[in-house]
């Protein structure tokens, strides 16, 4: 970057911010894509374009929305700067105080990035406030406050996020968090069906179909896509193709690498 | 506007697009119908954002330059080819002549501005596939633009009748520049203490203040604009351009227009050359 000072640019557009804004925020899709798309774990000029995009034009919401959701992730999926991503999210709100996704994306990288419950919660009950806010809003707000289950409240958001978007990209990634998230929740209670098997029988089942038969299931479990899950000779759970469930954190054979795809966005 | 200031007007009009003037026509439909159709590609959920943000930036820069180049050679060009004798030997007044150059001027670019007014709604359509009320406010950005237009053109005709050519386009550019940080000068003017003050106030309040004109962002995000805003804008442009224009025939009114006695020679070489028959080898 040449100029670095967002004042300077604002200036020197001479009132053409607008255009110039557009400009930076393609520049930061163009950065963030070529930089995930090649598995860097550097992204230091993320959080100085994103400053100058939302300096030029306060009002860009999309450059909040996915800025953060660029920011918050570890590498190689994001940057893993979640204070910025926090930091640009505020700078939204103070600057479009009346939107209530952008107090959702807040909570969102709270819960998700930094496993703050308690500053989640006070996102979500800040933006059920605002006029017109989305009621679930008032309801994940309450939840965060419980710290109700994990799968519960990923799900709700992630279904939240998608049925309030009308974006291809988001809707996309919101659907390949949930079934991501529905192979999670099976692979735990698969897990603990094999542990209670042990301590009943005094060993691990031998298939798939002798644990659902002595565990009282209805049949062999299968994940989103029909395949039946794998039990492997040490007793672990394993999804029978990671690579359709990139956001999967557990059934994942050891040293498994996931393929990093450009959709892995929050919203 | 009596009839003489038409015919000048008219004959301006004409001249500009001999001068293919309107050719930038087809530059500003490939930078936006390329706009349309690339940023989709590479950017993400600003489509309709970018066709309204270059097409309305466009739209102004465009006309901004047409404005001063075209604006700067009014007078000057008819002094040099001396087409202007021939103007004002007739039934003209000098200030017909002025407020006519002005009109033409203005009406090239309100033709202009249509013209690409149109392109933007026809990229808008192709990127969104529907209009939606707020649509209409991108014709106040576009009002806001001639309004501009108007005040540029007055400037450039007011350097043009003292100036050269190359100093009138640096003065009209230097003033649409120091116009846009207008705000920025009343801002400094408001901090400043005694002479400073002063003098900051009287120079943030004699620029043009083309920060006000500039909507182009805020409509883009479909906020609405004031009606006021619009009162104020109307008149102050209308003001403007009238004391700027009013300069301008001043100055012209009492511009020494008198051929040199050499220049009166080679004028009536050249008109005796013309009549002379059989034409000299």
């Amino acid at each position: 970057m040449f100029i670095t000072s967002p004042k300077v640019l604002k200036r020197a557009s001479l009132g053409y911010d607008g255009l110039l804004a557009d400009i930076y925020w393609t520049r930061v899709v163009q950065y963030f894509g070529f930089r995930h798309h090649n598995h860097s774990l550097s992204y230091n000029l993320l959080a100085p374009l994103l400053e100058i995009t939302t300096h030029l034009d306060p009002h860009l919401v999309v450059a909040y929305q996915f800025g953060a959701s660029f920011l918050a992730p570890a590498p190689p999926s994001g940057a893993g700067q979640p204070e910025r991503a926090i930091q640009l999210m505020e700078y939204g709100i103070q600057n479009n105080p009346d939107n209530w996704h952008l107090y959702y994306d807040l909570g969102f990288v709270y819960y998700m990035n930094l496993k703050d419950y308690k500053k989640a919660a006070d996102a979500f009950a800040r933006g059920s406030k605002v006029p017109n806010a989305h009621p679930f809003l008032r309801l994940l707000a309450a939840q965060m406050a419980e710290h109700a289950g994990e799968f519960d409240t990923a799900r709700m958001m992630w279904t939240a996020t998608y049925q309030n978007s009308q974006d291809k990209l988001i809707r996309q990634n919101a659907v390949e968090h949930l079934r991501s998230l529905r192979v999670d929740e099976d692979v735990t209670n698969l897990q603990e069906a094999v542990t209670h098997f042990g301590e009943r029988m005094g060993r691990l089942p031998v298939s798939m179909s002798e644990l659902a038969a002595a565990e009282g299931l209805p049949g062999v479990p299968v994940d989103p896509d029909r395949h039946p899950y794998k039990l492997m000779p040490d007793g672990r759970v394993e999804v029978g193709v990671p690579d359709d469930f990139s956001f999967a954190t557990r059934g994942l054979p050891p040293g498994y690498k996931p393929v990093t795809k450009f959709h892995d966005l929050q919203p | 506007m009596n009839a003489r200031i038409g015919h000048i007007a008219s004959n301006t009009f004409r001249e500009a697009v001999r001068d293919r003037v309107l050719y930038n026509l087809i530059a500003f439909a490939v930078l936006l119908s390329g706009a349309a159709i690339l940023v989709g590609q590479i950017s993400i959920d600003i489509e309709k954002l970018v066709v309204i943000n270059l097409g309305l930036t466009a739209v102004s820069l465009f006309g901004i330059v047409i404005a001063i180049f075209i604006g700067i050679g009014l007078v000057s060009k008819e002094i040099e080819k001396r087409t202007l004798y021939t103007v004002l030997s007739r039934p003209v007044r000098r200030w017909e002549f002025i407020v006519g150059k002005f009109f033409g001027l203005a009406g090239t670019l309100v033709v202009n501005t249509f013209f690409m007014a149109i392109g933007v709604f026809a990229a808008l359509f192709y990127v969104a596939h529907k209009f939606v009320r707020a649509d209409a406010l991108i014709l106040i950005a576009l009002y806001f633009i001639v309004l501009e237009f108007l005040i540029i053109c007055s400037l450039a005709l007011l350097f043009s009748s003292f100036s050269s050519p190359l100093l009138s386009a640096v003065f009209a550019f230097s003033l649409f520049v120091i116009g846009s940080f207008a705000e920025d000068l009343r801002g400094f003017a408001g901090m400043a203490h005694g002479l400073t003050r002063w003098l900051a106030t009287g120079a943030a309040y004699l620029v043009p203040n083309f920060s006000a004109f500039n909507v182009i962002s805020s409509i883009a995000h479909e906020q609405p604009v004031a009606a006021q805003l619009i009162w104020h804008n109307t008149l102050y442009a209308l003001f403007y351009a009238a004391m700027a224009l009013s300069g301008a025939v001043l100055i012209f009114e009492h511009r020494n227009l008198k051929l040199s006695s050499a220049a009166k020679l080679r004028l009536l070489q050249a008109l005796a050359l013309s009549f002379a028959w059989p034409p000299a080898p």
